[in-house]
């Protein structure tokens, strides 16, 4: 689909009505059309068909990796085994911010999403695991699910289809590896959050050993407007590799931060200027995360691709949840380096050597650069430290810093140069194997 | 209370590694023996939440026990007594049927499970990335200024206030880009924030009155509009939303 321009407006699906005060509230919702797929779904519409519909949208996963979900789905193996369905509500990527709006406005929805997925998967136990810090959304959720319970969506013989499905609300407790797929397993299993060796994968092998689909949010808000209008009005939006709507957070220096959706494939520039307003008055955009923190920065001349997920691989970067991130030109990129890095570094859960080691020495490495108390040699071993991190763990999470600090020293390597020259001639001379001051880390550190 | 045993009593030469208090947290009888109910004291309505809690979960009956409730028993904990105190975490064990020292090690891992002493109100201020582009930093130190809380400690892990009523740190991303720079007060979203009302957030949490009541995240309401007009591939929308 080419994208609108100039002028380009939002193609709301999911955020459609998000603006209606009680859309949260289970009446408002179903006098929106809501639950009507679920009914359909449990009485009518044949389950082969249903994954057939999913598998054949395209929708692919909107929580970072972009695997199709109707995949997921059929990879599930059909038998009589207890299987489980979680949905990944630990939205805490840097950045992104979208299942925080769509669970607050839309509960329903993705309860609605659920149902139909379960019954499509065979799924008698759900689960939605949400970040600690959504409590608010938490209390939003609990109060929806209650509604769906006692409206006879969720539970025994739901609808009088004989199946039956129980949906849990499980809170996570602050950890960002908790929404890396098997980290969240564990955490709802009551432990540590620490990722596991990959295969067996989670459909296969997963909560409590049993097969297990995990979606993200928003992947599962989409289920019930597939279902209800096809693949082929699915495909119909976006690109062919990535059809739908996604909805895009965009935030830093931006005037008018927020979550928009938009169909996959308009141009970035469009995003960033025509919807988020473009940056702030009397700056100009430096360089942007198109996906997240995790994802390689790009720059200025990358505005005119298309935002989707062919389009960001090609560009040396990755869509991710769809989070856009703009830096100004008041940004000093070394020192968003090191406050990127300071973030994986905390949240390292300290399993895999190369995620706990490379995270503290890139941290420390970059807090000499900005300190004025680097050589540009540093840079070449700050790049050799995370060639040594990506793909040598058992998650991606040292790969996700590694991969954005790589891209800022690579295109901005002459601004890493000019702060190392400039703060070593003012202030500190260059001695290279001085021992860092204990206290003298950035203000707000971690 | 003082938390914490001098260092020299966790890092005798002569304790084998194993027995040694390594987090210099003090220890409440046997923190490997599974409590007894009976010893622990644990007030009712608690015990009631966390059985309530455990049903939840389909693990309830499982060999390997029936640990999937050890978050939202901790977060139990966290709202009795307003930290996961080492008491609270003995009773959160005696009911659950874990040792204290399993329920003590998930609660370590996680940021907003509180180990220690955290005041009546909890304000976390967020300094990742967008946050910090738009003066995180300065929206912490602001705080640190109202509140009289420790700026060192606040960036690791949080420092109380100088009357220890309000907890003030610096946290990653909270989920509330849009919102830069914002603060979580009490597990609420307000933003975009000044400095200046960093000293108007904590005269409201010392009087007891509502925080910022026009920044909070509930009013904010979408930034392209609340209605965006259909186009004829939406207008012919089936299902939710229609």
């Amino acid at each position: 689909m080419a994208p609108k321009e100039p002028g380009i407006k939002e193609t709301r699906i999911l955020l459609r009505h998000a603006g209606v005060p009680d859309l949260h509230k289970l009446a408002t919702y179903e006098s929106y059309g809501g639950y009507a797929t679920q009914k359909r779904a449990y009485t009518e519409l044949e389950i082969d068909w249903m994954v057939d519909q999913l598998e054949e949208s395209g929708l692919r996963g909107r929580g970072g990796a972009g695997f199709p979900m109707g995949k997921k789905v059929s990879f599930l193996p059909h038998g009589d085994e207890a299987k489980y369905l979680c949905c990944n509500a630990d939205e805490s990527e840097p950045g992104a911010f979208k299942d925080r709006e769509l669970m607050q406005r839309n509960p329903h929805q993705l309860i609605e999403g659920i149902a139909i997925a379960s019954l499509a998967g065979d799924i008698g136990h759900a689960f939605i695991f949400i970040r600690g810090e959504y409590d608010k959304q938490g209390d939003i959720l609990d109060e929806a699910v209650a509604e769906a319970y006692a409206a006879g969506y969720l539970g025994k013989n739901i609808l009088g289809s004989g199946h039956d499905l129980e949906l849990v609300v499980h809170r996570g407790a602050g950890a960002y590896i908790c929404g890396e797929e098997t980290a969240l397993l564990d955490a709802l299993e009551g432990k540590r959050g620490n990722p596991r060796l990959k295969p067996p994968f989670p459909a296969v092998q997963g909560l409590y050993g049993g097969p297990t689909l995990i979606n993200n949010v928003e992947t599962l808000s989409n289920v019930p407007h597939v279902i209800a209008n096809g693949a082929d009005w699915f495909k119909s939006f976006g690109t062919e590799q990535s059809p739908g709507t996604k909805v895009v957070s965009i935030s830093g220096c931006v005037k008018r931060p927020g979550n928009y959706e938009v169909e996959l494939g308009v141009k970035l520039r469009d995003l960033i200027f025509g919807l988020a307003g473009g940056p702030l008055d009397g700056h100009e955009i430096k360089a942007f995360y198109p996906g997240g923190s995790s994802s390689p920065v790009l720059e200025p001349k990358d505005l005119d691709l298309p935002y989707s997920f062919e389009s960001m691989a090609e560009a040396g970067s990755m869509l991710g949840s769809g989070s856009i991130i703009v830096a100004d030109d008041s940004v000093s990129i070394p020192h968003l380096a090191l406050r990127t890095a300071r973030f994986y570094h905390h949240e390292s859960c300290g399993k895999c050597t190369p995620c706990r080691e490379g995270t503290n020495w890139t941290v420390k490495m970059l807090e000499r650069v900005v300190r004025g108390e680097a050589t540009p040699m540093d840079l070449d071993i700050i790049s050799s430290v995370q060639k040594n991190i990506i793909g040598h763990c058992l998650c991606v999470l040292g790969d996700s810093m590694a991969m954005p600090v790589s891209a800022m020293v690579n295109k901005f390597r002459k601004e890493f140069e000019e702060v190392i020259a400039a703060a070593a001639v003012s202030e500190f001379p260059t001695l290279v194997g001085r021992p860092i001051p204990v206290g003298t880390q950035e203000a707000a550190g971690h | 209370m003082d938390r914490y045993t001098p260092l020299e009593d966790f890092v005798g030469l002569d304790l084998p590694v194993d027995q040694a208090n390594t987090t210099g947290r003090d220890q409440l009888g046997e923190p490997e023996q599974i409590p007894e109910l009976s010893d622990v004291n644990c007030p009712d309505e608690l015990r009631q939440l966390i059985e309530a809690l455990m049903d939840r979960y389909p693990d309830k009956d499982s060999r390997e026990g029936h640990k999937s409730a050890s978050i939202p028993a901790l977060w139990a904990v966290q709202r009795q007594y307003g930290w996961c105190t080492p008491e609270g975490i003995r009773q959160a064990a005696a009911v659950m049927k874990v040792t204290p020292a399993y329920l003590e090690s998930v609660a370590s891992f996680y940021d907003l499970l509180r180990l220690e002493p955290s005041g009546k109100s909890q304000v976390l201020v967020c300094t990742n990335i967008s946050c910090w582009m738009r003066g995180g930093d300065e929206l912490l130190d602001a705080f640190c200024e109202a509140s009289g809380a420790d700026r060192g400690k606040a960036g690791h892990g949080g420092a109380l206030s100088a009357d220890g009523e309000v907890m003030v740190s610096g946290f990653e991303c909270l989920g509330a880009c849009d919102l830069a720079p914002m603060v979580s007060v009490n597990e609420r979203y307000f933003g975009p924030l000044e400095a200046a009302d960093a000293k108007t957030v904590i005269d409201q949490l010392r009087e007891g009155a509502d925080v910022l009541p026009g920044k909070s995240l509930a009013k904010r309401p979408l930034p392209g509009g609340e209605d965006v007009p259909a186009d004829d591939r939406t207008d012919s929308l089936k299902g939710p939303n229609q």
